[in-house]
């Protein structure tokens, strides 16, 4: 089969947006569980806590520099394999994308010297406070590039004819319609999955064996953090599917598999579908839907039938909603059991198999963060610029995008592989034990 | 200053910096492996990552703001730089991938992996001159437009002198500012023999450098006329190049004030690479766009601006600390903390 550069260039975008959001994500997350440890520390005069900042510091250096190298990869290939987007969009988008790299200079900055001044304060909140700049940028950067990407879905702030642009309100463009639930969604997901994934490292060691008292309050403080940040993702999800209903409902309408515009619309939730859009297999909840589109279970809901059939996104976009969703709950569930059983004083929380499912949530949470993205991205073909561009007449006429392709796709799997060989490494030779005895001689011990 | 004007010089002045701290950390990285190749290691690889480990970061977002800038302000450069540098910004693009990556890789994970140091040291150098591709290319004569397609003529730029000289020129400056940026880091670290080594890389590099820039001028007349003889109506610019040049390799040949010939050697770079930039306006891609015909509205224009001051503002402290913990302190240099 002979690939054309638009589906090729879609490709190269998918696989490095991909790639880049696993470390963005991580990126934007991590340093707020990493504030929040050394603070705790800090207070409590626990150096554990300090430790834990340290060691989760450590292995976070190793992420940022994917992130930093990919997210530069994914800047410039939008003007490489969509030159003809740039170029019209370019006009109207650049202020949220230079803003971006303000943001990102700012974190780049502070991190560089909160890494490299843990001893250099004497009064260890001076160090502490260096986090909040780097927490400041990373989420700022975070909002701007959601910006861009919620303008490609509800563009605004600009009046096209031709290929000419005029009437341009910048600020317009950047709090469109899709602003407030994009950002909103996804930095709670992402301080949501950091806290998950960290979680599963800690009862990792634990299932292991290799737990201790460094590692049980590594687990306490990740799931409470996790329950905190799943419940707030799981709202910003619901403000998410309102917003769609209103602005963007042929997206909801294909995720639901709604075709029909009504009231008190069904909420399908798993199923198949077979090419004459019937759907089996499903578990139909009443009016469902319609109270999830707009807190009322008569809201009316429009239908995929109302959009023409060249520009409705494709239906396979069902499954990936409903396992987002699912890992969401799945994620909130078991972190509010953990959270229970640990205050509840006749419970033990430390339970093999609650353990076991801990230590499931941190990958699944960032299998939810890919489901969710591509569930955004795919949900709104066929349109680059909703409503003005389609992806087609916006990507490149150069030859040779499947080269390229070939090339990234080797460069992506060459740094995820030593990526993980790298943090595995960095940490089974410092296990936390020698770490501990080596930076706090005078500290009681780590305890087991 | 028209408002287009404005745009092209903050942009150009963050690529100037790119090219002095990218140049930096380029050529850092090559010696750093050919230090360790040599067995002379021990003596200059502490100095090397002392300096880099804070910043190698806001390096890399030099770059990523000269081009985002470049696109905001001017996004007619978006299409037709896109469209022709796929295959090249591609290659440059992976080059950064490997070298960001395996820095880290190298220095928070295996410090020992002479492998990890390979890669790092290459790319140093195979990425200046991927990049400056670019600058070739803006000079034209690689791009055709054939209704409504941008064809980019490979073979052009391969068999051009005048991609070549660029292309060395852009390879020799880099181990040149960084040999001599090493030169006076050692010394306020207070190491002679680093020091010693690293000045001998500085006086080897000098001849050239300035052979290759005469070479860029030579091979510019015949490629581009226009803008060589828009060169020669500033060619004050290139003499003062020229002086400062010749006070800083005298400096560190005498082994004196290492800082101010630093100093001098950013100003002949800032002479040169602001000349060259002012002759080539007003094209920013000869003869498809100039700064007035890509330039982006003027609502946005201001918006940008606005933004620039503003971040500038945030931005111009906190590098400042971030010098002054690490470049300018003492302490930190020498390694004491």
């Amino acid at each position: 089969m002979e690939l054309d550069s638009v589906t090729l260039s879609r490709m190269l975008t998918s696989l490095t947006l991909a790639f880049h959001i696993i470390f963005a994500t991580i990126g934007v997350g991590v340093p707020v569980l990493i504030s929040a440890a050394e603070f705790i520390g800090i207070r409590k005069k626990d150096d554990h806590y300090i430790l834990l900042a340290r060691r989760w510091a450590r292995g976070f250096t190793i992420t940022v520099a994917v992130g930093v190298v990919t997210g530069t990869c994914i800047g410039l290939q939008l003007s490489l394999l969509w030159p003809s987007f740039m170029q019209i969009a370019g006009h109207v988008i650049s202020l949220p994308l230079f803003m971006e790299t303000f943001a990102f200079f700012f974190e780049a900055i502070f991190l560089g010297i909160y890494l490299y001044t843990w001893d250099r304060f004497k009064k260890p909140l001076h160090h502490w406070l260096l986090s909040i700049p780097v927490i400041i940028g990373s989420s700022a950067s975070a909002f701007f590039i959601t910006t861009v990407n919620a303008f490609m879905n509800t563009p605004q702030g600009f009046k096209l004819e031709g290929r000419t642009i005029t009437e341009i309100e910048p600020l317009a463009a950047m709090f469109n319609p899709a602003t407030p639930s994009k950002v909103l969604h996804v930095l709670t997901s992402s301080y949501m999955t950091a806290a998950f994934i960290l979680a599963s490292l800690a009862a990792f060691a634990i299932l292991r064996g290799r737990g201790s008292e460094y590692h049980r309050k590594a687990l306490k403080l990740t799931m409470i953090c996790g329950l905190i940040f799943s419940l707030a993702t799981a709202i910003a999800g619901d403000i998410s599917a309102k917003f769609l209903a209103e602005e963007q409902p042929e997206k909801l309408a294909a995720a639901e598999w709604h075709f029909e515009t009504e009231k008190g619309a069904d909420l399908i939730v798993f199923g198949t579908i077979d090419e004459n859009n019937e759907i089996r297999n499903e578990i139909r909840i009443p009016k469902a839907l319609s109270f999830l589109a707009g807190s009322s279970f008569d809201t009316e809901v429009i239908g995929l039938n109302e959009f023409p059939e060249d520009e409705r996104p494709p239906l396979w976009i069902h499954y990936l909603f409903d396992s987002m969703v699912s890992i969401g709950f799945f994620a909130l569930g078991i972190s509010a059991l953990f959270v229970f059983l640990s205050y509840w004083k006749k419970a033990n929380p430390m339970k093999k198999w609650l353990l076991f499912l801990i230590v499931c949530s941190g990958p699944l949470s960032m299998l939810a963060i890919e489901f969710g993205w591509i569930y955004a991205e795919v949900g709104r073909q066929p349109w680059i610029l909703r409503g003005y561009m389609k992806v087609a007449e916006g990507a490149t006429q150069a030859d040779n995008v499947g080269v390229t392709f070939l090339m990234f796709l080797a460069l992506y799997i060459v740094l995820g592989i030593i990526t993980v060989t790298v943090l595995l490494k960095m940490f089974r030779n410092k296990p936390a034990q020698a770490e501990f005895d080596d930076r706090f001689p005078d500290s009681p011990g780590i305890g087991q | 200053m028209s408002i287009e004007i404005l745009g092209i010089t903050v942009l150009w002045v963050f690529l100037y910096g790119y090219v002095i701290v990218a140049s930096i950390d380029f050529g850092a990285g090559f010696f750093a492996y050919y230090g360790r190749v040599t067995g002379k290691e021990h003596v200059i690889s502490h100095i090397i990552s002392r300096y880099l480990s804070p910043v190698w970061e806001v390096t890399n977002v030099f770059f990523v703001f000269f081009f985002v800038g470049l696109v905001g302000f001017f996004p007619d450069a978006a299409y037709y730089y896109g469209t022709a540098l796929l295959i090249p910004g591609s290659i440059a693009l992976i080059l950064l991938a490997i070298r960001g990556s395996f820095y880290a890789f190298g220095n928070y994970g295996s410090k020992d992996n002479s492998f990890y140091l390979f890669l790092y040291g290459a790319t140093g150098l195979l990425i200046p001159a991927a990049l400056s591709t670019a600058l070739t290319i803006s000079e034209g004569g690689f791009i055709e437009e054939q209704g409504n397609k941008v064809i980019f003529l490979a073979g052009e730029l391969v068999s051009s002198p005048y991609s070549w000289s660029v292309v060395i020129l852009a390879i020799v400056s880099v181990l040149f500012i960084s040999a001599v940026f090493l030169t006076y880091y050692a010394d306020r670290a207070g190491d002679t023999p680093a020091r010693e080594l690293l000045r001998t890389f500085a006086l080897f590099w000098s001849p050239p450098t300035i052979l290759a820039s005469f070479l860029v001028f030579a091979s510019l007349r015949e490629h581009n006329e226009r803008h060589f003889n828009n060169a020669l109506e500033i060619w004050w610019m290139f003499g003062l190049s020229l002086l400062c040049f010749l006070a800083a390799v005298l400096l560190v040949y005498k082994k004196k004030r290492f800082g101010t010939s630093f100093i001098l050697v950013m100003l002949q770079f800032f002479f040169a690479f602001f000349g060259y930039g002012a002759s080539h306006l007003p094209y920013i891609l000869d003869p498809f766009i100039t700064i007035y015909s890509g330039y982006t509205n003027p609502e946005m224009g201001m918006a940008l601006v606005a933004a620039f001051i503003a971040g500038l503002l945030l931005l111009i402290p906190s590098l400042i600390l971030l010098m002054r913990l690490f470049l300018f302190n003492a302490d930190y240099v020498k390694g004491e903390k």
